[in-house]
């Protein structure tokens, strides 16, 4: 203890120590002269002896520090020297720096969201037990459940303890004298505790709660509790009103709590009385959760529901046929989607991470190049290997160290700036992309890839170094072997730039066509000067058909009567939005055997198809006469004439449910080309379309044509509808463009192409300039052989090729490489691409063009100024 | 310094002790002292006597205490602690074991 004590009063006294020796020495100097003097020697002569049998004070000092000292004092004076020799090339060390922030900050970032959405718990207790539990069908892999159907899986399961369920709804809120449509959902009564969620005011649903003829009670979220209810706690009791009805507030959810597949619910009911879908075992609109009973596995789970599936479709052929169970764990329901493009994105980011690093190392290999004289001198003035290569880890420790101080502010800024570029629909539908943050693990990536970046600059100067003789480096500058073998290092650097950039410019590449592909998928209609809303007309004021039909031809006049409308269309979905909402048919006069025929079911408004610009191919549309007094007549899509009327004339035909009752039985009058309703990624499905004035839903969408800009006509429109009825609440409204811009794929493909493509950028620069290095480092190199050449003769046309064609062979390998790697690479992003193919050639090709440009563009330099060099100059020069 | 022998590796920590149980000296004064009672045979290098001094006052073994000399100048005067006592008797004991070992080896084999 007392020689650590020593020791640290030494290190805390260094000046004192170093004073003291030193006068000790000089004592000691001034003993020898005076004992030489006394035997007769000169006075000079004596101070010359001493000094020369003394030796070198300073080293002997270092040496007694050496003695006593710490091993890291050396290690501070290498990083002073290190800090020093970064200060006198400040352009090398600010270009390294960046480089390496860029890259490193990109990655921290981009794996901040991996890390938020993927691995990340959700905030429910032991999430990993949590399952998506779904029926599916033929058409549909993932089909809600039916309410009977739920019945019988909950009560005759045996490895789940709990199962489930929610859906979707909306309520128009009153709340003093204003009413406003709030989307809600109807969940079982055990859906918070088998997620793990405690209220944090009041309490949850109980058993039994969700059953028809139950009271009326709410939950509502935290959200919606501060924003709507100025965060009281009385109002735990309360009651509001919602679509008209009085509905007591039990609880409010905790702020930490989301559900991402209904995350806009502002409120929360029990499911209560079967609505008109829920009586029939054959309608489906609820989805599940269940929890695995401890020690069952998921296969055992899904077995389970299978075979009760089975048993329903034995006893309920006519509901249940080809009906099985789909189960996954809810991870996979909430991040399934994202997870390709996170893992795109963070490759993207590693790759670029990977191209900075390597630039970096290629640039301190230059240096260290050029630092072979210094290190010489440094080696002949007894600097022992060791120490010169400690001083090289030091530097490149220094750099990457500083780098990623830079890269992780970078990172913190991106995160946010991405976050707040998130739209919002994805944030809807992904809350956990909202809250990325710096936290435990995020550090810990940043600690790992720093690691890296280190090891690789330390390293790379110091594979170099070991080649360096001491004395052929002093003596003759060293061109020679060791300079070949630098080229050769800083040559295969640059090839692994080129092929990683050719990768993220082909990734980007594919990304992007895939975006336009996706945008300008064929909609078979015209998606320009469409504005579009969605309508909640209160349930009190329009409870029958009559009174509905008078709202819409109401609203159509009203709306028509506006300056800029040219028509206007209502419809119980807009399209574009998802193939849902589906109907199973059956043709009269053709076999069957009780299959599903699934297809779109739509209700439109007479002019809806002429609103649309949507073409009519035979037949006709619906009149105002198409309601419940006259016969039922539908309209087509020509998807669902070729798949059940192949060869044949549909108008005239008819069609009615699987039993063919006699009130499901309509006709086929006309046949329109197809309207995509699904997303744009989806295929077309067979779709009918029915008279909306036969409908009894209070909520509709509608379609507004305009002749002029039609973002500015949409605060007329609500006015207009809110002047028709102030109690109907509107929500959603968006331009067609808008709602196209805004679809879950064109969203996420978006994102892609734009990350991708701007890390692609980075790394065309990056690569260039690596190249522009390399051959301009080469170039300075071999002035004095090019003098020589020049001198002999050679023409400038000679010298030029001389330095393009190892430019040239370095961008061809890279090249080679990377389009090999970027097939490989494109494959396993496949899922991202749409109606693109991984190998598509225009994109490689247009990419080793651009690439390839670049890269001649960046060795042009190079090569002008070689084939400027003057001969005599450049002879003399050495 | 050639032809002169080298000092024994790892004895001159014990010579510097060993020296500084007559009396508390100065660098300058151990160096001298070493080098006259080996009648010049034993010369300490400045070199290695400064870091070794340190190594020693590190280590505890030895006390520095500036002093004025005969002659007016200040110097650092060195002392053997109780410590350094005690590890000059084991360097002491495991050289003579050294010598001992070694003097075995170098007999004749015919003596033995």
């Amino acid at each position: 203890m007392g020689k650590l004590w020593r020791k640290l009063t030494l290190l805390f006294g260094r000046g004192r120590f170093r004073s003291e020796l030193d006068e000790e020495m000089s004592f000691h100097r001034a003993q020898m002269e005076a004992e030489l003097v006394a035997d007769g020697v000169s006075r000079d002569e004596a101070r010359y002896a001493a000094k020369r049998r003394f030796g070198n004070a300073t080293r002997l000092q270092e040496q007694s520090h050496e003695a006593v000292g710490f091993r890291f004092e050396t290690v501070v004076q290498d990083l002073r020297f290190a800090l020093r020799q970064l200060r006198h090339s400040p352009g090398f060390a600010i270009t390294a720096v960046l480089i390496l922030a860029l890259g490193m900050g990109v990655s921290v970032a981009i794996f901040g969201f991996v890390d938020a959405a993927l691995l990340e718990p959700m905030p429910y207790s032991s999430p990993n037990r949590l399952l998506d539990v779904a029926e599916n069908a033929a058409a549909f892999p993932r089909s809600d459940l039916s309410r009977a159907d739920y019945d019988d899986w909950k009560r005759q399961n045996t490895t789940l303890s709990a199962l489930d369920v929610y859906a979707g709804t909306g309520f128009l809120l009153r709340l003093g004298s204003t009413i406003e449509p709030v989307p809600a959902a109807r969940v079982s009564d055990g859906f918070f505790s088998t997620l793990g969620v405690k209220p944090m005011l009041g309490r949850g649903f109980l058993p039994g709660e969700d059953q028809p003829g139950k009271p009326k009670i709410a939950i509502l979220s935290y959200g919606t509790w501060l924003a709507r209810f100025s965060g009281r706690r009385d109002v735990i009791g309360q009651s509001v009103s919602m679509n008209g009805e009085s509905y007591t507030i039990v609880g409010v959810l905790p702020r930490s709590f989301e559900f991402a597949p209904r995350r806009d619910s502002e409120i929360w009911v029990p499911l209560l009385d079967k609505n008109g879908c829920e009586q029939r075992r054959s309608c489906h609109n609820l989805y599940g959760i269940g929890r695995l009973r401890d020690g069952v596995g998921i296969d055992a789970a899904r077995a389970d529901l299978k075979r009760i599936a089975k048993q329903l479709e034995a006893q309920y052929p006519g509901s249940n046929r080809g009906q099985g169970a789909a189960v996954q764990p809810l991870s996979e329901l909430i991040v399934g989607d994202v997870r390709p493009i996170l893992l795109t994105l963070l490759s993207g980011a590693a790759l670029l991470f990977l191209i900075a690093c390597v630039n970096v190392a290629s640039l301190l290999l230059v240096r260290s190049e050029s630092r072979r004289r210094e290190i010489a001198v440094r080696g002949a003035l007894g600097a022992t290997p060791a120490r010169l290569i400690r001083q090289f880890v030091t530097e490149g420790i220094l750099l990457a160290a500083a780098g990623c101080a830079a890269g992780l502010a970078i990172g913190e800024w991106l995160m946010r700036l991405l976050s707040h570029l998130l739209p919002k629909v994805m944030l809807i539908r992904l809350p956990f992309l909202g809250d990325v943050s710096m936290n435990a693990h995020v550090m810990l990536f940043a600690v790992a890839i720093v690691l890296f970046a280190s090891a690789l600059l330390a390293f790379t100067p110091v594979i170099r170094l070991s080649g360096v003789d001491i004395q052929e480096a002093l003596g003759e500058g060293g061109r020679t072997s060791a300079g070949r073998f630098w080229q050769r290092l800083g040559a295969n650097l640059v090839v692994v730039e080129i092929a990683i950039a050719v990768v993220l410019l082909a990734g980007a590449g594919l990304l992007g066509k895939s975006l336009y592909k996706l945008l300008h998928v064929e909609s078979g209609f015209d998606t320009t000067h469409l504005a579009t809303l969605n309508v909640m007309a209160p349930d009190a004021n329009y409870s029958t058909n009559v009174k509905l039909i008078a709202l819409y031809r109401e609203i159509n006049r009203r709306l028509m009567a506006l300056p800029g409308v040219q028509s206007v269309g209502l419809t119980n979905a807009l399209p574009l939005q998802c193939n849902c909402d589906t109907d199973w048919i059956r043709i009269e006069g053709k076999p069957f055997h009780g299959e599903h025929n699934e297809v779109n079911e739509r209700e439109v408004s007479p002019d809806y198809f002429a609103t649309l610009k949507a073409k009519l191919v035979r037949g006709r549309v619906f009149t105002e006469q198409d309601d419940l007094s006259h016969p039922q007549v539908i309209v087509i899509n020509q998807a669902l004439a070729k798949k059940y009327f192949p060869g044949e004339d549909p108008i005239g035909k008819r069609i009615g449910n699987g039993d063919l009752a006699p009130d499901t039985m309509r006709q086929i009058v006309g046949v329109i080309r197809d309207v995509r309703e699904g997303g744009l990624d989806q295929d077309v499905w067979p779709s009918e379309y029915e008279a909306i004035y036969r409908t009894t839903d209070n909520g509709f969408s509608i379609a507004v044509r305009t002749t002029t800009d039609e973002k500015a006509m949409i605060p007329s429109i609500v006015n207009t509808l809110h002047g028709i009825d102030p109690n109907m609440g509107v929500y959603g409204e968006l331009t067609m463009q808008q709602q196209i811009d805004s679809t879950e794929a064109a969203l996420l493909h978006r994102l892609a192409a734009w990350l991708v493509g701007g890390f692609a950028f980075m790394a065309l620069v990056l690569g260039v300039v690596g190249l522009y290095g390399v051959v301009a480092y080469s170039v300075s190199r071999r002035t004095r052989e090019i003098g020589v050449r020049m001198a002999l003769g050679a023409q400038r046309s000679a010298v030029y090729s001389l330095v393009l064609r190892q430019a040239g062979w370095l961008t061809v390998t890279g090249l080679v490489f990377g389009v090999a790697c970027s097939i490989g690479a494109s494959e396993l992003m496949r899922k991202l691409l749409f109606g693109v193919e991984a190998w598509d050639m225009p994109t490689l090709a247009a990419v080793v063009f651009v690439l390839g440009c670049a890269s001649m563009a960046a060795s042009f330099l190079p090569a002008r100024r070689a084939a400027s060099v003057n001969p005599t100059d450049a002879l003399r020069a050495e | 310094m050639a032809g002169k022998p080298d000092l024994l590796p790892g004895t001159l920590d014990m010579l510097i002790l060993k020296t500084l149980t007559r009396a508390a000296m100065h660098g300058y004064g151990i160096a001298l002292s070493i080098k006259r009672l080996s009648d010049d045979v034993l010369t300490v290098e400045e070199g290695s006597l400064y870091p070794a001094l340190q190594r020693l006052l590190v280590q505890g073994w030895v006390k520095g205490e500036w002093k004025t000399t005969e002659t007016g100048r200040r110097a650092r005067y060195y002392t053997l602690t109780a410590a350094g006592r005690k590890q000059l008797h084991l360097e002491l004991s495991q050289f003579e074991q050294m010598i001992t070992a070694i003097g075995r080896v170098l007999r004749d084999p015919q003596e033995a």
